[in-house]
């Protein structure tokens, strides 16, 4: 009977919950690392039973684990993270410029057909590339060395590259996203990028329509379309059906449309799900109900999802990589939370209950679908 | 023989339970006492220093013989009763946040 196995990076180790294929009873292991945080943990495409983890503290620096057996033994890879040439500098909150300076990895986006290839998205912002499952990471610097990156300046939280995305249907594309610099595209396999930001406007910038500077927190495709990306921006939600040529904002009727995460539904490229933040000062869900919205029209007209959510008093986030989607059917929805709730769906949102209730705070949420 | 003694995640890392001793080629330094540990237990590499500038992490110290010793140079020697394995060298993580 297949299964699901839900990898949950939080502020203090991680966690491995798996279940069946009824997404009822609920195995909890961990922690992993206990004391570290887990910024991002992500399965191989290629190989389920490969895993990949980006272990980091202010005191030790950054570390990568790998699993070869789904997750019950760990070991530590390779964790030297070097930019290629000249670093180059960016952009500071105060204007003044500043060398990119390695800080930890953000992301992790394993190979789709190979286990032993995984890229990496690192504050400051730059992609890499293993090739050998984790032992040496080089940079594919032809992103941080583009003619923009000067001007590039961090978020609230870093200046990362969050977002790293597969075209599954062209092996040569590659999409990616720098808070906040914006989206960018390959069509090379990492080799030079272009920024795709066209039709994205926001208003906290000096000109609001500027072709970087974008503060995008996360994008996410159906793989049987490659070309449609739905976008959560600082503020507003966006799409894009010619990859990234144009976006065209989606918000629709969202109480909020700032948010972090975005996902799609396993079968249903128009199904699409966002969690409404009320704003970017106050990271908690409107009128203190945790809602998830669900747009079945690709965008533009969206329903709130309440059924198992608590509908007061909720004042915690949800972070960008904190929301993945199984491959069952029906589709499963999960998200985690700043206040330690992973939640689930089996029923592509319209019920949901906690498989855990007290971890540390959720950092990201990724998960497996198991044979 | 030099003993080093390694906070709690790092002795985890290293799977050592607690102290560690080593083996280390000519005077005993920071860097030298580094460069011995590094090689003994590899997953140790850029959680103590930079992997490439050797730059000392910020929120670790060294202490030894009631002494901090991380402001010394690198190659600045040891204390006698470190590199005679009498007193430890200890790395610690420094006291903040939760």
């Amino acid at each position: 009977m297949s299964g699901v196995r839900v990898l949950v990076g939080t502020k203090k180790g991680a966690f491995v919950l798996t279940s069946d294929g009824k997404r009822q009873g609920w195995e909890v292991n961990g922690p992993h690392f206990g004391g570290w945080e887990l910024y991002h943990i992500k399965g191989s495409p290629a190989d389920p039973n490969r895993l990949y983890a980006s272990q980091s503290t202010g005191w030790f620096g950054q570390l990568i684990q790998r699993s070869n057996d789904g997750g019950k033994t760990w070991e530590p890879v390779g964790n030297k993270f070097v930019y290629e040439g000249e670093a180059g500098t960016h952009k500071w909150y105060d204007g003044t410029s500043r060398p990119f300076e390695f800080k930890r990895v953000w992301h992790l986006e394993p190979s789709l057909d190979d286990p032993d290839t995984v890229y990496a998205g690192i504050e400051d912002a730059a992609i890499f590339r293993t090739t050998d499952g984790g032992q040496n990471w080089q940079e594919l610097p032809g992103l941080r060395q583009h003619q923009t990156a000067a001007d590039w300046a961090p978020g609230a939280g870093g200046m990362c590259l969050h977002t790293i995305i597969q075209d599954p249907k062209n092996p040569k594309r590659l999409f990616s996203a720098i808070s906040a610099a914006g989206a960018f595209r390959s069509d090379d396999a990492g080799e030079t990028w272009q920024p795709i930001n066209r039709g994205l406007h926001s208003e906290g910038i000096p000109d609001p329509d500027a072709p970087v500077g974008h503060c995008v927190h996360r994008i996410a495709l159906h793989p049987s379309r490659p070309d449609v990306l739905y976008m959560q921006k600082h503020w507003d939600v966006m799409r894009t059906d010619d990859a990234g040529g144009s976006w065209r904002e989606i918000s629709g009727n969202l109480p909020t449309d700032f948010g972090f995460p975005i996902d799609v539904h396993a079968h249903e490229p128009e199904t699409v799900y966002v969690v409404p933040i009320k704003s970017d000062s106050e990271h908690y869900p409107p009128d203190g109900k945790l809602r998830v919205y669900r747009s079945r029209s690709g965008g533009d007209e969206w329903e709130p999802l309440t059924r198992g959510l608590p509908q007061q008093d909720v004042y915690l986030n949800v972070l960008r990589d904190a929301m993945s989607v199984d491959s069952l059917d029906p589709c499963g929805i999960y998200f985690g939370t700043s206040g330690g709730q992973v939640y689930a769906s089996a029923d592509a949102g319209d019920s949901w209950t906690p498989i855990v209730r007290d971890l540390p705070a959720v950092l990201s949420v990724e998960v497996q679908t198991l044979p | 023989m030099i003993r080093v003694v390694l906070p709690t995640h790092l002795r985890r890392l290293a799977q050592v339970g607690g102290e560690v001793q080593l083996e280390v080629q000519g005077q005993a330094t920071q860097q030298s006492v580094l460069d011995a540990l590094e090689a003994s237990y590899p997953m140790l590499r850029g959680t103590i220093r930079d992997q490439v500038s050797h730059q000392r992490r910020a929120f670790i110290r060294f202490f030894a013989c009631e002494q901090d010793l991380s402001l010394d140079s690198p190659d600045a020697p040891l204390p006698d009763a470190v590199a005679t394995g009498a007193e430890p060298l200890l790395v610690v993580g420094a006291m903040a946040g939760g």
